[in-house]
């Protein structure tokens, strides 16, 4: 249990059953008067934010969150299917859920999984990815285009602008954070 | 925490504030700051030093003095107060707490000014102190504004209406004290009486109390009034105060019975809490509390 006293950025509280991020925080109190803690929340399933201030006397459960390092075995249709390397417990997502991460997820590939009472709310991938291009146009010397970059298709169906010598079946360093090519991998 | 040459600038303040006092022929005094009871207070709550606690404003020894026949003293000190923490707070403050017999609230809030702006002047800042974008005129006499007409002017709600709704602390901060004092200092005066436990009320007017707040940038600088005398009307607000205490689970502590017995003796007089810290955010323009301090609890 967590009191009023104890919020402070970050801190991931139980609110009506769903779990809270505290993103933004501000003690304020009139000298003679009541303590106020000003929020700023994130609901953790939804993403929604918004501002809730709260008085010394609220109280919060602490939410039932645990992040599991699993690995990606296969997807069928919209599921993905995902095992504990630990237990091997196996789970299911579905696509929507993973959001972006769709475009750089492979067999095997281990990643950080946020469990809200053992549901998986959030799936957190490495920062850099390598993937190997499956299909690139050939590049045109006498491209005249002025463009210093084309666009491939990598082994998850992802398409990227790279430099223009990159060639299939070469394996490429993707950040995640935006998507971005970040160099050619020497095997 | 503060650089060594902020930390020169505050003491030339505090030396400019007992230069100003020492001036108008005030006493400086030194009281206890561990003592066996504290003013009831319903939402300050006293840090414990073994049995006893430790003080959260001087208040109750400095009237003891008034009563023993000091008519003007001062008194620079360490207050604290349990789970206080934020950019304009710290649990450990220094507190400059000042009482003046034979005047009342509208001659303290003249006697403010008055220090204010010496201190400005003393330190080298002059009639204007910019505060992040704002440029603060201290060129008296400052507005003075009654708290019902703050609520009018600034809030959705009327006074009363967050009154018994329980949201006055809550709309003054949100809604109102960000417009307080952004081009000159100004005077929040004429609390409701619940909210100014051991202040005098307003004669013709009983549902209000003789309390003022000063503010300067939107900081909460100073809280004075005139103060109460009458041993037995202070006994039943604190036993009030006593029962909002209990009812959140807290434990009042013993009655301060020692200075109710000499709040007899106690002349009129006004008398007032000061923040220094806040005074130095604004008057050395520092966004948090942190940056005019030694060290935060945090750093220790």
């Amino acid at each position: 249990m967590y009191s009023a006293s104890d919020l402070r950025k970050g801190l991931k509280v139980s609110i009506d059953g769903e779990p809270f991020i505290v993103t933004e925080f501000e003690f304020s109190k009139p000298g003679k008067g009541q303590a106020l803690y000003r929020t700023k929340l994130r609901n953790m399933i939804t993403g929604n934010s918004f501002e809730r201030t709260f008085r010394s006397s609220d109280k919060f459960e602490k939410p039932d969150l645990e992040e599991r390092t699993m690995q990606f075995l296969y997807s069928q249709g919209k599921e993905f299917h995902f095992m504990d390397t630990i237990s091997f417990e196996q789970i299911t997502i579905m696509e929507e859920q993973l959001e972006d991460n769709v475009k750089y997820l492979i067999d095997n590939m281990e990643v950080q999984i946020l469990l809200f009472e053992n549901r998986p709310i959030g799936v957190t991938i490495p920062m850099f990815v390598n993937l190997t291009v499956t299909k690139s146009e050939p590049w045109a010397k006498g491209d005249t285009s002025g463009s210093d970059t084309k666009p491939v298709t990598v082994e998850t169906g992802y398409v990227l602008q790279v430099p223009p010598f990159i060639e299939e079946g070469d394996k490429i360093q993707i950040d995640t954070r935006t998507g971005e090519y970040l160099t050619r991998v020497k095997e | 925490m503060n650089s060594i040459s902020g930390l020169k600038r505050r003491a030339a303040l505090v030396q400019a504030i007992r230069q100003f006092f020492f001036d108008r022929d005030y006493l400086e005094v030194d009281t206890p700051v561990r003592l066996p009871c504290v003013a009831p207070e319903p939402y300050i709550e006293p840090v414990r030093s073994g049995n006893w606690f430790l003080q959260t404003s001087p208040e109750l020894c400095m009237k003891r003095l008034l009563a023993a026949g000091a008519p003007r003293i001062y008194q620079i000190s360490k207050c604290f107060r349990r789970g206080e923490r934020g950019n304009k707070h710290l649990s450990e403050f220094t507190m400059l707490e000042w009482y003046h017999a034979g005047i009342d609230y509208m001659g303290l809030m003249n006697e403010c000014e008055e220090l204010l702006a010496f201190l400005a002047e003393a330190i080298g800042l002059g009639s204007l102190v910019p505060y992040n974008e704002m440029r603060i005129s201290l060129k008296r006499p400052w507005q003075r504004l009654a708290v019902a007409d703050a609520f009018r002017s600034y809030a959705p709600v009327s006074m009363e209406e967050a009154l018994s709704a329980n949201t006055f602390d809550e709309v003054l901060v949100t809604s109102i004290e960000p417009h307080l004092g952004k081009e000159e200092p100004i005077f929040l005066f004429d609390y409701p009486a619940s909210l100014g436990a051991l202040a005098r009320l307003k004669k013709n007017d009983p549902g209000c109390a003789e309390r003022f707040e000063l503010y300067a940038a939107g900081l909460e600088i100073a809280n004075g009034f005139s103060e109460l005398v009458d041993p037995a009307e202070q006994r039943s607000r604190f036993m009030q105060d006593r029962e909002k205490i209990k009812a959140q689970g807290r434990d009042p502590g013993p009655l301060p019975e020692r200075f109710l017995e000499e709040l007899e003796y106690m002349p009129d007089a006004a008398g007032i809490a000061l923040g220094i810290d806040r005074l130095a955010m604004f008057l050395f323009n520092a966004e948090t509390i942190d940056k005019v301090i030694s060290f935060t609890p945090e750093e220790l």
